[in-house]
């Protein structure tokens, strides 16, 4: 017989055990602070967020912070169009050179002081001084003026048609207005406090860098009368607080939306709408519309896309039915799409030359051997670790494979694709020939903003194209008077840009939040944005 | 002792240096640039440019090199590219929930491992000893996130015991603390079981083969006696031994449970600083990393005094 291991001490001790770590869990329960009934409504981000400041990076994630705290003097609807929004009224001098502006009544800062004149000037100076629509208004702004406390004018050199649409653009880098002593920050240096005069406030002592961002509601916060459009209208809270949660895997960030334990998902991944449809506490709202939009993207430096010939024949070689498919899958979140400027945005057009959107391997080589092209090898980045546009090289080296291209993939992380696209070697020497990516469609809504018609060679966009043509084509459209006119020429810059290939558009695609279903209200923008929404 | 201990002590000094060294130079020649991250897609050359020399990365490598080392030497251990915040900072932040997990992780793989291990090799080649060992093999068998959502899925989805997700300060109390930490923990602690309770086994059943095991047991002395005071005291070096190196190892991060179960701890803060090359917070984060290596080992081998007096250093 076996020794008996246990003493009948031992299992007094047990007891004793289990006893005080039943006390010990009931003071921790005592010790739990009491909260108010509050309504919290808790997010989880499309991404982490990191950088606080929205005019030093044009991370979305940020941008979608920047919204959460600042507020903008102009905003844009659910149809495009620019409303005002800190503004309350504007006029326009006859010579189309002097803009003045009268800010609202009533807008105060998180720190209790008044929305100045200064304040929205040196927040504009420190946004035109990062973005590139606001250096193409800073360019033609001969000085700024405040006569008093709620007026300011931009006094301009020359006529500028796109004032308002620059005030209020709606993405990346927005000109959200900050105190003037924020403000006047160079804009290479990070912010050191983020206070806004938005619709909420930004609470920096609750906020844990990697675990959660924590917003309340601004007391004070005066919302225009008019109904939520876009980023305009009326920016109402019907929430106590706001908390984002920094939930890094996809399936944890589903379990945690399914348990109740989050409220809103921002992006699921594409292959979760499936289950996530089914779910009868969930619902999917498209809370941007416009969507996105793939594309890829040459470099004008170096063989084999140095050659305008050889970037037709990729142009042609690539259909967006393959990429939208492979990289989306999910029925009904895509979109064929040929525009570069995203369909159902106001510059979508049809002129886009002989570029379809089907794959034409044919006409594509015929292309390739009339262009003289010797097999280079295309390098063609693909970002391993990005879940959005990861599987879209693996298409266009297999459609660019069939059209005679000789195709080098080369996998790497994100971070080594954005450092490498900034180099001009050969892409034998580590540079690259073509990488592909994602944008918002509010970041491509013109040809100013759209960063792939940046023609301005070495100071332009990763690619360097360098084309005067389509640099005059980009001034015509932002001295344009009328709507027509700007359609017009919009539809010219695209035209051009498809002449010259540079880039090509290969689908767009929606992706939808997730909503459990005692919220409402989530207003569909083109950026995420978090007013009138409500909690039951 | 006093000697040894000093001795120890000043043998670590060219240790971390050559890990500050060795960890400044690979973050430096891994591919990536964090002000390309930082930019965003629509930033220019000119751009990036402007973010470099702001954030002092067009200054010669051995300036870099130096200035970090003299801000270490004053313990400041830089300022994060991104966060805007000392590095000093964001470490003591995520310090909780990882000291957390990885106590809670150790402590429960210890409590269960020991005594199951003492027990296969008291019962060795008994069915209780097979069961032991058949599940050391699938605890190192099955991957930690597997695991991870088979618990969420059943514990927490299904019988809505536990939060799926996050971490709650100790000073938010100590139940919500609690009830966070059970599946990460557990989760974690079957790995670390699987690995304690075979150590302890092969370490015990080999102590029990001894000369004086036998001669304590003709003495008369009862069978948990022999386990407690002869078997697992001299068994007691190799099962430290392994507890210090999971000590060091889960202090040092375990990013598989802390992305699972959105735990922000140092694991967590070392790949975001590694996705973003965020080359100050990487350098600070490693660098803390070596130093408690190096004293988790160098309490290993003094508990080797407490547990057997015929050692000496």
């Amino acid at each position: 017989m076996q020794p008996q291991l246990f003493s009948p001490s031992r299992a007094v001790l047990s007891r004793r055990l289990a006893r005080w770590g039943a006390a010990v869990l009931l003071a921790g329960a005592a010790v739990v602070p009491a909260v108010a009934q509050t309504t919290t409504l808790k997010i989880i981000p499309s991404s982490n967020i990191t950088v606080l400041d929205p005019i030093w990076t044009t991370a979305y994630v940020t941008r979608n912070f920047g919204y959460m705290v600042y507020d903008t003097l102009f905003a844009t609807d659910l149809e495009g169009h620019i409303k005002p929004q800190m503004v309350d009224k504007w006029k326009v001098s006859p010579d189309n050179k002097t803009w003045t502006f009268t800010l609202r009544e009533g807008l105060e800062f998180h720190d209790g002081k008044p929305v100045t004149s200064e304040d929205v000037v040196a927040s504009i100076k420190r946004w035109a001084s990062r973005d590139t629509f606001g250096a193409q208004l800073a360019k033609v702004t001969e000085r700024y003026e405040t006569p008093d406390a709620k007026t300011f004018s931009i006094v301009l050199k020359e006529p500028f048609g796109l004032v308002l649409e620059a005030l209020g653009k709606p993405s990346s880098n927005v000109p959200f207005i900050m105190p003037k002593r924020i403000a006047d920050t160079s804009g290479d240096t990070q912010i050191k406090e983020s206070i806004g005069s938005g619709p909420y406030v930004f609470k920096a002592d609750e906020f844990r860098p990697g675990e959660r961002v924590v917003f309340t509601k601004n007391m004070r916060y005066k919302p225009r009368a008019e109904a939520p459009s876009g980023t305009a209208g009326g920016k109402n809270v019907y929430v106590d607080r706001v908390e984002w949660l920094i939930i890094r895997d996809a399936q944890t960030q589903m379990n945690a939306l399914l348990n109740g334990e989050a409220d809103i998902l921002e992006q699921p991944a594409f292959e979760q709408y499936a289950t996530l449809r089914t779910n009868p506490d969930i619902k999917l709202i498209d809370a941007q519309p416009a969507g996105n939009q793939f594309i890829l993207r040459f470099n004008f430096l170096q063989p084999p896309f140095n050659n305008e010939k050889v970037r037709r024949a990729a142009l042609l070689a690539l259909g967006q039915e393959a990429f939208l498919r492979t990289q989306v899958g999910t029925p009904g979140l895509t979109r064929y799409c040929k525009s570069m400027f995203p369909c159902g945005t106001l510059f979508e057009s049809e002129q886009t030359g002989d570029y379809t959107g089907v794959a034409n391997p044919q006409k594509a080589k015929a292309l390739l051997e009339e262009a003289g092209y010797k097999g280079e090898p295309v390098v063609l980045m693909r970002p391993t670790d990005n879940p959005t546009i990861g599987k879209l090289p693996l298409v266009a080296k297999q459609q660019l494979e069939q059209a005679g291209f000789k195709v080098d993939m080369q996998s790497m992380d994100w971070s080594t694709l954005v450092a490498r696209r900034a180099k001009k070697d050969a892409p034998s020497a580590g540079g690259w020939s073509a990488f592909m990516t994602s944008w918002t469609a509010s970041d491509i809504l013109n040809p100013i903003t759209m960063a792939m018609m940046n023609a301005s060679g070495d100071k332009g966009w990763f690619g360097w194209q360098n084309d005067p043509r389509l640099e005059e084509i980009k001034v015509q459209f932002a001295q344009a008077k009328t709507d027509a006119d700007k359609k017009k020429l919009a539809q010219a810059a695209q035209l051009r840009a498809f002449e010259t290939a540079t880039h090509v558009p290969v689908g767009q695609y929606n992706q939808p939040a997730a909503v459990r279903k005692n919220v409402s209200g989530l207003v569909p923008a083109g950026a995420q944005v978090y007013w009138n929404i409500k909690k039951q | 002792m006093l000697t040894f201990l000093g001795k120890r002590l000043l043998a670590t000094l060219p240790v971390l240096l050559v890990v500050a060294l060795a960890i400044f130079m690979i973050v430096r020649l891994t591919p990536g640039d964090p002000a390309a991250v930082i930019g965003g897609n629509s930033a220019t050359n000119d751009d990036l440019d402007r973010i470099r020399a702001q954030l002092g990365l067009t200054r010669p490598l051995w300036e870099q090199f130096a200035i970090w080392c003299n801000g270490v030497l004053h313990g400041d251990l830089g300022f994060s590219f991104f966060l805007n915040k000392p590095v000093t900072e964001l470490i003591g932040q995520r310090m909780e929930p990882t000291l957390s997990l990885a106590g809670g992780t150790l402590l429960l793989a210890v409590a269960i491992a020991l005594p199951l291990g003492t027990l296969a090799a008291w019962r060795m080649g008994g069915w209780l000893d097979k069961a032991v060992m058949a599940f050391s093999v699938a605890g190192f068998s099955v991957p930690v996130f597997v695991v991870g959502y088979v618990l969420i899925y059943l514990l927490a989805m299904k019988l809505q015991w536990f939060p799926v997700q996050g971490y709650r300060r100790i000073a938010d109390g100590v139940g919500p603390w609690l009830n966070q930490l059970v599946l990460p923990c557990l989760t974690l602690a079957i790995t670390y079981v699987a690995l304690l309770s075979r150590v302890t086994r092969a370490a015990v059943s080999e102590a029990l083969t001894e000369d004086y095991i036998r001669t304590a047991r003709a003495k008369g002395i009862t069978e948990l006696e022999v386990l407690k005071h002869h078997a697992l005291r001299n068994a007691a070096v190799p099962v430290v031994t392994v507890i210090g190196v999971s000590a060091a190892l889960l202090l040092g991060g375990v990013v598989v449970t802390e992305t699972v179960f959105a735990i922000p701890g140092l694991g967590q803060l070392t790949v975001d600083a590694v996705l973003n090359r965020d080359f100050p917070v990487l350098q600070g984060v490693v660098l803390f990393f070596a130093v408690v290596y190096v004293a988790v080992n160098l309490l290993v081998d003094l508990s080797y005094l407490f547990i057997d007096p015929r050692i000496r250093y």
